[in-house]
């Protein structure tokens, strides 16, 4: 037996979900939905404003955010996201089956599919570029090239561990079948990365693109990633002025779907948020990301659209029970009553009332709710400062000194302010019977560094998802290393239940069975508490009041073909 | 005058060692790494072991060093761990907008600041003498990045006048030659890309140019005073020389001796001024690159360009020097 995904069954799920989240959505417009309201208003250019650089426009070799922006709209992957949800749906493939026992996947194919140098798509060109990521060598199989790759395949062909990856066959022209020698539920949720976009087998070859050359310190990024970046998208690349930091793209006149509505778009780097802020209140840019929750209200005010993502991330209270080497923690996190005297003693409901912008939610999983396998039954550790000041007693740990650490000089989606955060949580945890100690450290690379070292007693962290699977969450945090033990953040614990629930629901190939063992993790995990969730929060981009048709995307995987420019 | 040259530049090569040194010990010292930076908060130990592996980052010190050194000699300071490009490539396209900003800059605080501090010094004494002396106390004390802030709002964000972010409107599509865009668009006769260029170097120019602008108003004003009471001066009004003349020849000349070795100086540390002011107006210059490398512990990127712009830096005042020569033949160099 296999499991068919049609497109239909997919399509009418998320339009239901469509549905819902416009309902939610505060913004008032009046069109009905996308292309019919466009039409006689394509055309024009939009300038986005972009807080980094791009590194280059081969995504196989990309992870950042900025990258990813621009690689989305000139590249497709055989799965994407349906616009404003986290549900997986078809792409360049039209529909797949998985084989029973999780191991075979079969991608029927699109057809009529071109990539912009004119190159057929087809299941050849989908087992090469599988086939070019497996087989990178040397500088290719850099972490800070091919991190995707790494991350969900596991290994190169030519590495001791070679992966998960068994091969690509192209049994017709539009049926490509990839076999798997491992199940993990990273597979098909992952496929939907731009890291995993197919691109023209022509122009990879043509201008070099696997050859990363370079010294010893650092990678030459090659032709094709710099100048050549062929995809299938309804955006074809133009032009980097590398000096003035804007990239082109304009429309792919030929593209399978419904066409992009702008004639181009430029993205413009501004790496200052007030800059960005303020070039959007001249009418230089039409748009950016990251925008500070402060400004919301101003730039509405000002008739700007502040769109606001569904939140995909989690923020939480690290705790480190002190086993690992070098490191001094207090040991008195050790014992559970402890850690959840911490859970107690926090205030979440006002963290997220006073602290976050709206439409933030108090977490109780490590994960969204957002994503599957999200447990409405874990334990839940309700705000109670006398408990909290009683299990302390009990324990025999009143008054235990910890080192709270947070950063300075960052704003994360999940953490917009760090020191008013640490502020509210310190006082909280004061009033509990704990003694704080504070050390405040800038967040890259320093503070990254000290608390996933151990070097903290407790900790602010968080994540934003890479892609619907929970594993890319709590597996991220919680899974046992070579040593049989979790990360130095989390203080190297050892807990086999937990270890042993998140391999099994990572290796389910039913994906009823894996929510359910996701769930049952979920479960494990808050009883254990080895850090204690806070906060999910929504991240929000802003365009200026004539530009519609942008979606805000949970996993900030924001489609610009839709967007047009009213008059 | 010729020896005089070689023998300056010949100081250069300690002066570089040194600063060589302490930089690459600095950059080490931080805590963190590239590794790190590259790799995000999520990084496992394993995948940063093996970014330090692959770049040879986990080799002792004095290997890092003597491989850098070795390389630094034939100008090749290595790539870019965020740009993946050879960094003396990334310069050469980033330290045109710097010299054309500082540039700008450097009219805008001499074509002001002179004219000010002279009529200052005439008229010394006057509400106007007071005025610019308060005035340029005020510009020395306003932060860099403050003033630019300012300037965007008022002139970009509220009345629209002049673009405040970025070296040209990213509609223009011009042609580029240099990469000093005022220049390319005078070359290639695209006259509207050449405007609008200026139009981009305003503003910062402005925010830029204001310190060295004080510091020579109050230079200028103290020379000049200075110089009209000078016995010469006295003099050449005594014999009878028209009162322009006394004032082209004998005042003006020798008052601008102390002002053209600030304005050297000035030149220098405008360089270092650029990268508060490359950030806050998003002016792709060198400054705005080193800002990013710091982020990045791009080590390449920062040992590269440091050094690159020490050398500038001593080459301008090396430039300084001689042109003393010229406007005042008592310390012309044998």
């Amino acid at each position: 037996m296999t499991r068919r995904h049609t497109r239909a069954v997919a399509a009418s799920a998320s339009a239901l979900i469509a549905v819902t989240l416009s309902a939610c959505a505060s913004s008032d417009r009046d069109d009905s939905g996308g292309g019919d309201a466009a039409e006689g208003q394509s055309g024009g250019t939009l300038v986005f404003g972009a807080a980094g650089d791009p590194a280059m426009f081969d995504p196989a070799f990309a992870s950042d955010g900025e990258t990813f922006r621009v690689a989305r709209q000139i590249h497709e992957g055989l799965l994407t996201n349906e616009p404003g949800t986290t549900e997986l749906v078809p792409a360049l493939a039209e529909d797949w089956e998985v084989s029973e026992d999780g191991l075979e996947y079969t991608f029927n194919l699109r057809e009529d599919v071109q990539f912009h140098d004119g190159t057929a798509f087809d299941a050849e060109a989908v087992c090469f570029n599988f086939d070019r990521w497996h087989n990178f060598t040397g500088l290719a199989q850099s972490p800070s090239a091919s991190y995707y790759y790494q991350a969900v395949f596991g290994g190169f062909a030519d590495s001791d561990n070679p992966g998960i990856y068994e091969g690509c066959e192209a049994t017709d022209e539009n049926t490509a079948v990839i076999t798997f020698n491992q199940v993990t539920s990273k597979i098909p949720a992952a496929l939907s990365l731009p890291a995993f976009s197919i691109q023209s087998p022509t122009a990879l070859q043509e201008y070099d693109a696997d050859n990363l050359s370079g010294s010893e310190d650092a990678i030459t990024y090659t032709e094709y990633a710099l100048e050549h970046p062929t995809g299938t998208g309804p955006f074809k690349f133009d032009s980097w002025d590398r000096g003035n930091g804007e990239v082109t793209i304009v429309r792919n006149e030929d593209y399978w779907g419904e066409p992009a509505l702008l004639d181009e778009i430029i993205f413009r780097t501004i790496p200052d948020g007030n800059t960005r802020r303020q070039e959007l209140q001249a009418g230089t840019i039409d748009g950016y990301d990251f925008v500070s929750p402060a400004d919301y209200d101003t730039l509405e005010g000002e008739g700007a659209q502040v769109l606001v993502r569904d939140p995909f991330n989690i923020l939480y209270l690290g705790i480190n029970g002190g086993n690992v080497p070098g490191t001094s923690a207090n040991p008195a996190l050790q014992d559970i009553r402890v850690r959840q005297a911490l859970a107690h003693a926090i205030d979440r409901e006002t963290i997220v009332n006073s602290l976050l912008p709206e439409g933030a939610e108090v977490a109780t999983n490590f994960m969204p709710p957002t994503v599957d396998g999200w447990a409405d039954d874990v334990q839940t550790y309700e705000y109670d400062p006398e408990r909290a000041r009683q299990l302390l007693e009990e324990a025999g740990a009143l008054g235990t000194t910890l080192r709270f650490y947070y950063p300075t000089d960052v704003s994360r989606p999940y953490l917009p302010d760090p020191a008013a955060m640490y502020q509210v949580i310190s006082e909280d945890l004061q009033e509990a019977g704990f003694t704080i100690e504070p050390t405040a450290l800038q967040w890259n690379p320093d503070y990254l560094q000290a608390v996933q070292s151990g070097q903290a007693d407790i900790h602010l962290l968080g994540w934003t998802g890479d892609y619907n699977d929970a594993y890319n969450f709590i597996g991220t945090f919680f899974a046992e290393d070579q040593n049989n033990q979790a990360s130095a953040e989390f203080g190297a614990f050892s807990a086999p239940e937990i270890f042993e629930a998140l391999a099994e629901a990572d290796a389910a190939p039913d994906p009823a069975d894996r929510t359910e063992l996701y769930q049952e993790a979920n479960r494990l995990i808050k009883e254990f508490l080895p850090a204690v969730p806070i906060s999910h929060s929504p991240p929000a981009l802003v365009v200026a009041e004539n530009v519609q048709g942008l979606e805000p995307s949970p996993l900030t995987a924001e489609d610009f073909s839709s967007v047009y420019l009213e008059d | 005058m010729l020896r005089f040259i070689v023998q300056r530049l010949l100081q250069l090569i300690p002066i570089l060692l040194g600063l060589f040194v302490l930089l690459f010990a600095w950059l080490r010292a931080l805590p963190g790494g590239p590794a790190q930076a590259a790799l995000g908060e999520r990084a496992t130990p394993e995948a940063i072991a093996q970014y330090n592996e692959l770049f040879g980052l986990d080799e002792p010190l004095y290997v890092q060093y003597l491989r850098f050194l070795g390389r630094a000699v034939t100008l090749d300071f290595g790539n870019s761990t965020q740009y993946g490009r050879p960094v003396t490539e990334v310069f050469l396209e980033r330290f045109p907008g710097t010299i054309e900003l500082t540039l700008f800059a450097m009219i805008f605080a001499i074509g002001v600041g002179i004219p000010l501090g002279y009529f200052a010094a005439r008229r010394h004494g006057s509400v106007f003498d007071s005025a610019s002396v308060v005035g340029s106390l005020l510009g020395v004390a306003i932060p860099v990045f403050f003033l630019a802030y300012l300037l965007r709002l008022l002139f970009a964000v509220e009345l629209g006048w002049l673009p405040g972010s970025g070296r040209q409107d990213v509609r223009i599509d011009a042609t580029r030659i240099t990469n000093f865009y005022v220049l390319d668009g005078l070359l290639t006769r695209e006259w509207d890309a050449a405007f609008d260029a200026f139009l981009h170097l305003i503003l910062p120019a402005i925010a830029l140019g204001t310190i060295p602008l004080a510091i020579i108003v109050r230079i200028t004003r103290a020379s000049v005073l200075d110089v009209v009471n000078e016995d010469y001066v006295r003099t050449a009004n005594a014999k009878g020389l028209a009162m322009a003349t006394v004032r082209r020849r004998h005042i003006v000349r020798n008052a601008l001796l102390p002002v053209s070795t600030t304005i050297g100086l000035q030149t220098g540390l405008l360089l270092s001024g650029a990268v508060l002011t490359e950030t806050v107006f998003a002016f792709g210059g060198v400054g705005l690159a080193l800002r990013d490398a710091i982020t990045y512990r791009d080590f390449a990127v920062l040992q590269g360009f440091i050094l690159l712009l020490a050398v500038v830096y001593v080459l301008v005042n090396l430039l300084v020097d001689i042109s003393y020569g010229l406007l005042d033949p008592r310390v012309r160099v044998r």
